[in-house]
């Protein structure tokens, strides 16, 4: 340790280094026998920024980190299942035997009916919970290392998004692999359909989970989010039963729920794909009305994503404003 | 106000007010190229307040402030590339590794590609982390982040590196390692460094400081000067009547002595030969005396008429201060 002594702040704390208490005690105190410094001395990096490939790749990181972070909390990708698992095979089993006495010997298969409703219900949780994930980052600070970098917060904005919504498509991706034990075929159209339904709604859901998290101080908050918005759009969706024959408030209700022009082409598509009497398939997935006009499905997914834009842009506004 | 331009940070007449409160009323001050620079008072003087303006988290109610030549307002995107900050609260990502936290921030700060990984395994080598690079952050330890953090503030090359308070929290051990990367920071890197501290002691690092109590700066300069100002040798004694005690030194010796954390406390010149006088002329029976160079802790006292530790105590500060590590450093 003749170096150390001989460098006059490392003189100055002889103990400092080796007495931390960190847990690397392997590692070499500044100013000891194989001076880091003297190595590491690292050559300056000039920093760009302010053009858009800087956007892009800041955009690229914040996706890749919810992609981490996903991957390693497998206890997560599980518990997640469980609630729509519960769904389809517990209360939509239930469900079936009720149902299926009331349409006779024709009545289909009422979990298949469920089966889009559980999908769609899995990218809203998943996509609200990594969106509102934000309100985490700025409980523990990060979220103020990611406000403070050179980049543009829309770039931020967009990054998250698209990292929750791929979360968001992956999870509900392990739900679609369940479809064969619902009499849901494995067709690839059906499949490639389902999956681009998927991603669109898990955009719009994260896009709408990032606006909220954007005027949220406290994980609290999150509870009310799921109490007041997640649940009754959920409800109202149409995931659980037909949105045909309600009594009028609560079919009002319903075409004001985004959520259920998700389900809705979700579901049209499966019951393409599915034998069944035209009758079954009128009630099941007679799709949505206006004032008795069916919605075409292209409309539908026309609305989710001009609904999405909107909110990603209320969220990129608003977290331009915030510091 | 003139800011001469070549100055790293260059403050004119800053100042913030959060409602009725004025946190910083008014400071001015320069920071040249490759000093390190130090804020020094207690909790809720306005020191972080300032840093947030300096670092463009914060907009000045009035008053200006020029950081690496750009300014704090108008150009904020340009100061924060200048700029590497390391906060008093931990900014980590927890479910990360080491080496992934620094890869986030060198792709936010568009470190270039092709210097990314050897710049990262320089600044880990740096903290002495290189060998934990792939270690959770969860797994560290307070110190171990703290490091991480500096490590991360240096990633992008930064003309300044403000650290907030950075060894708050941290055990006296933890606190001097990380003192001893700082100071071999400053000798390998031409960097200008801003940091805030409630620590007198690691006032002492600075090459200037700047005391800053009631959001006002009450004096800046080296800490050898400021205490050479002082020049008075600080006599600590504890009676049987500290009240008459006081009023004696008043009456026999023309001193003013102020109570201070339980003990009465007064400076004089050549304070050991000023003892015998004292013990023969008080009148008041002694029952310990303590005579000690200035330190920080006294231009403090000198400036402000109180210790940084009463200073907090009498603040309205809802930060929970931590005298007893002050309180055993001081034996």
């Amino acid at each position: 340790m003749s170096e150390a002594s001989s460098a006059p702040l490392a003189g100055a704390l002889p103990h400092a280094a080796d007495a931390d208490a960190d847990a690397d005690a392997g590692q070499e105190p500044p100013g000891g026998s194989g001076d880091p410094w003297h190595r590491a001395s690292p050559a300056a990096v000039r920093v760009a920024g302010g053009r858009w490939q800087d956007d892009a790749r800041a955009v690229k990181m914040v996706w890749r980190r919810e992609l981490i972070r996903f991957s390693r909390n497998r206890l997560r990708i599980i518990t997640s299942l469980v609630q729509p698992v519960l769904f389809l095979f517990v209360l939509g089993t239930g469900l079936s035997s009720l149902v299926g006495r009331g349409l006779g010997a024709a009545g289909s298969d009422f979990r298949t009916f469920m089966f889009p409703g559980v999908v769609a219900m899995t990218v809203l949780f998943t996509a609200i919970f990594s969106s509102v994930s934000i309100v985490w980052d700025r409980e523990f600070g990060f979220l103020r290392e990611m406000l403070v970098a050179p980049v543009r917060r829309g770039a931020l904005v967009v990054g998250k998004c698209a990292g929750g919504a791929t979360v968001a498509t992956l999870q509900a991706l392990i739900m679609l692999a369940l479809a064969g034990l619902v009499h849901v075929p494995y067709s690839p159209v059906l499949m490639c359909t389902l999956v681009g339904e998927m991603a669109l709604a898990a955009v719009t859901i994260t896009a709408l989970g990032t606006a909220l998290a954007s005027r949220m101080a406290q994980v609290e908050s999150f509870q009310v989010v799921m109490q007041f918005v997640v649940l009754p759009l959920f409800f109202l969706s149409g995931a659980l039963f037909p949105l045909r024959s309600l009594p009028t408030w609560l079919a009002v209700l319903t075409k004001f729920d985004p959520l259920a022009y998700i389900v809705d082409p979700m579901r049209r598509a499966v019951f393409a794909n599915v034998h069944t009497t035209a009758s079954v398939r009128a009630l099941f997935a007679g799709g949505v009305t206006w004032n008795g006009w069916t919605v075409p499905i292209g409309v539908e997914l026309g609305l989710t994503a001009a609904f999405g834009a909107a909110l990603l842009g209320v969220a990129i506004y608003a977290f331009g404003r915030t510091d | 106000m003139t800011l001469s331009s070549g100055a790293a940070i260059a403050v004119g007449n800053l100042s913030r007010r959060f409602g009725a409160l004025e946190a910083v009323r008014g400071v001015s001050f320069e920071v040249l190229a490759g000093e390190t620079f130090g804020f020094l008072g207690p909790n809720g003087a306005g020191k972080s307040t300032t840093i947030s303006m300096l670092c463009t988290l914060l907009k000045p109610t009035s008053g200006t402030a020029r950081v690496a030549g750009y300014d704090v307002v108008r150009d904020r995107a340009e100061v924060r590339k200048r700029i590497g900050l390391v906060f008093q609260e931990t900014t980590l990502d927890d479910y990360l590794t080491a080496q992934e936290n620094l890869r986030f921030h060198a792709e936010l700060y568009g470190v270039p590609r092709g210097q990314t990984a050897p710049r990262i395994e320089d600044v880990l080598r740096m903290v002495g982390l290189l060998e934990r690079r792939d270690g959770i952050v969860r797994t560290f330890s307070g110190g171990m982040k703290r490091r991480l953090e500096i490590a991360r503030g240096l990633l992008h090359s930064p003309r300044v590196l403000f650290l907030d308070e950075p060894t708050v929290g941290l055990d006296p051990q933890t606190r001097a390692h990380i003192w001893s990367y700082i100071n071999e920071l400053r000798q390998r890197e031409s960097i200008t460094m801003f940091l805030t501290t409630h620590y007198m002691d690691e006032a002492e690092h600075c090459d200037r400081i700047a005391i800053i109590d009631e959001g006002r700066i009450v004096v800046e300069d080296t800490p050898e000067h400021l205490k050479a100002s002082v020049g008075q040798d600080r006599v600590q004694i504890s009676t049987e009547d500290d009240a008459a005690a006081i009023v004696a030194l008043r009456d026999h010796f023309s001193i003013d002595a102020t109570v201070s954390e339980g003990a009465t406390v007064f400076y004089v010149h050549r304070g050991e030969e000023f003892v015998p006088r004292l013990f023969a002329q008080l009148g008041v029976p002694i029952r310990s005396v303590s005579v000690a160079r200035p330190t920080l802790d006294d231009v403090f006292m000198n400036y402000t008429g109180r210790t940084i530790r009463d200073a907090e105590a009498s603040g309205s500060e809802r930060l929970a201060s931590t005298p007893w590590m002050r309180a055993s450093r001081r034996r």
